[in-house]
């Protein structure tokens, strides 16, 4: 009875396992990971430490003094002022003094910033107001403002954007005509990307993250690294952090390449190498949560993807770990017992440099 | 979420050191365990007290580049940047455009 320990499913239901059953989820969980990823499963010894992670009978866990990482964050402030759909608290106040509560108050390493909206075609045409608060609030933030966007390639299809929709001719078995759809609308996202981030650059931009890149597949991350590629040439002294959508570029397209290498299929470990090549300065692997597992086996199946890639990566790795990935279960309210478990155990296991 | 990741794992911004080994990460590429080590020999202090605010709240008071606790009078936002930037020896985007204009000539 006593040895029961009480863990979560990846909805955030609170079940309570025998250490074995933990154990076993642990196991199954990075060798899942290591068979789809084709990479080497967690040690006996890590799973080990993973299940003294989640056996410490305390609410709350942390890494040890010495241990700490950069956090940087896809506009968390902005939880603050906007409401339920965003996990927001509609707080009377403004993003401006939002962004100084998270510099002093939460005590965040960075702080993100962007529209209510986030994803990148909508910014376009608002651009300049952007820049005016961007400009504003650097002037008022001691640590790094990094401005993120979301890329968002579906919004450049019909009925939302100018292209043909690729998810409707691809059932129709107009493959070819999909694709050079997804290939256009790539191209548009490109231009746009690069526009927005130069327009804050010229405004001392200090970083631009592109956040949840590949969300519509292959032709997205590809146009999100292109866009990498050519700031790094015009902007410098600006960061850039990739940050993922999913552990897998879906091949909506399928034959898309960067640099002679098909992004369809590409798992973290490659990710980073290809946003490396790229020029990006930061990247951001996302590890999908399956919501009918338990918490052992997600955050085990995380940690296994997360360890690989910081191996492999010369830049920094920052796990994403919000709502619904990297081992946090996918709900409304992420339960702070696993939020903290993931956040220990990504940086202790997985060796992440930031979260 | 955020604050639990911040409270977890997180260098804790200008609370410690976390906004200038941020800035290492952003500016250098620095993996962690670099960055740590860079910042900690400008602040000429132990790797082990980048984190501890006891030493840090003082270190910050020492470069006056900006503290938790606001004083009147202390540097905080575009002039905290600036020093950072001088202390770290790194080029910060909105520093550089900060300096460019309170300098341009005035005809």
């Amino acid at each position: 009875m006593s040895d029961q320990i009480l863990i979560r499913m990846g909805d955030g239901e609170r079940i309570s396992m025998s250490p074995d059953e933990v154990r076993e989820d642990l196991l199954a969980g990075t060798q899942d990971a290591a068979e789809m990823g084709e990479i080497p499963p967690l040690t006996s010894d890590e799973c080990e430490h993973l299940y003294e992670i989640f056996a410490d009978p305390n609410r709350i866990v942390s890494v040890s003094p010495g241990e700490e990482v950069i956090t940087t964050d896809d506009g968390a402030s902005g939880i603050m002022v906007v409401d339920q759909p965003d996990g927001g608290t509609a707080l009377p106040m403004g993003y401006f003094n939002a962004v100084l509560a998270f510099e002093r108050i939460c005590c965040a390493d960075t702080a993100g910033m962007g529209h209510y909206d986030y994803s990148c075609k909508p910014i376009k045409s608002i651009i300049n107001y952007e820049k005016q608060r961007y400009y504003m609030y650097s002037q008022a933030t001691t640590i790094p403002l990094i401005y993120g966007t979301q890329p968002n390639l579906g919004l450049y299809f019909q009925p939302d954007g100018p292209f043909p929709n690729a998810a409707e001719l691809i059932p129709q078995g107009k493959i070819e005509e999909a694709r050079r759809a997804q290939e256009m609308a790539a191209e548009a996202l490109t231009e746009d990307l690069v526009f927005c981030a130069k327009e804050l650059y010229d405004v001392g931009c200090d970083g631009f993250n592109f956040d949840t890149s590949g969300s519509a597949g292959d032709a997205d991350f590809c146009a999100t690294l292109k866009a990498v590629a050519e700031l790094k040439k015009i902007a410098p002294d600006m960061a850039l952090e990739v940050g993922m959508a999913s552990e897998f570029v879906l091949g909506l397209h399928g034959e898309i390449e960067y640099n002679g290498k098909r992004l369809a299929g590409m798992f973290p470990h490659e990710q980073v190498k290809i946003a490396e090549e790229a020029g990006a300065d930061i990247f951001g692997p996302a590890i999908n949560v399956s919501a009918t597992e338990s918490t052992p086996w997600n955050l085990a199946r995380a940690v296994t993807f997360v360890k690989e890639t910081v191996a492999v990566a010369n830049i920094p790795v920052h796990p994403n770990v919000g709502m619904g990935v990297c081992g946090v279960p996918m709900t409304e309210v992420p339960p702070i017992d696993s939020v903290t478990r993931s956040s220990k155990a990504l940086v202790q296991i997985g060796k992440a440099d930031g979260l | 979420m955020a604050t639990a990741h911040i409270m977890a794992s997180g260098m804790c911004g200008i609370r410690t050191a976390g906004d200038l080994v941020a800035w290492m990460q952003l500016t250098r590429q620095m993996k962690i365990d670099a960055a740590k080590q860079y910042v900690a020999e400008k602040l000429k202090i132990d790797v082990a007290d980048l984190c501890n605010e006891d030493v840090m709240q003082n270190v910050r008071k020492k470069f006056n580049i900006g503290n938790i606790c606001a004083a009147a009078d202390g540097v905080k936002g575009i002039t905290a940047k600036s020093r950072i930037a001088d202390l770290l020896d790194i080029s910060i985007n909105s520093v550089n455009l900060f300096k460019a204009k309170l300098n341009a000539p005035l005809n």
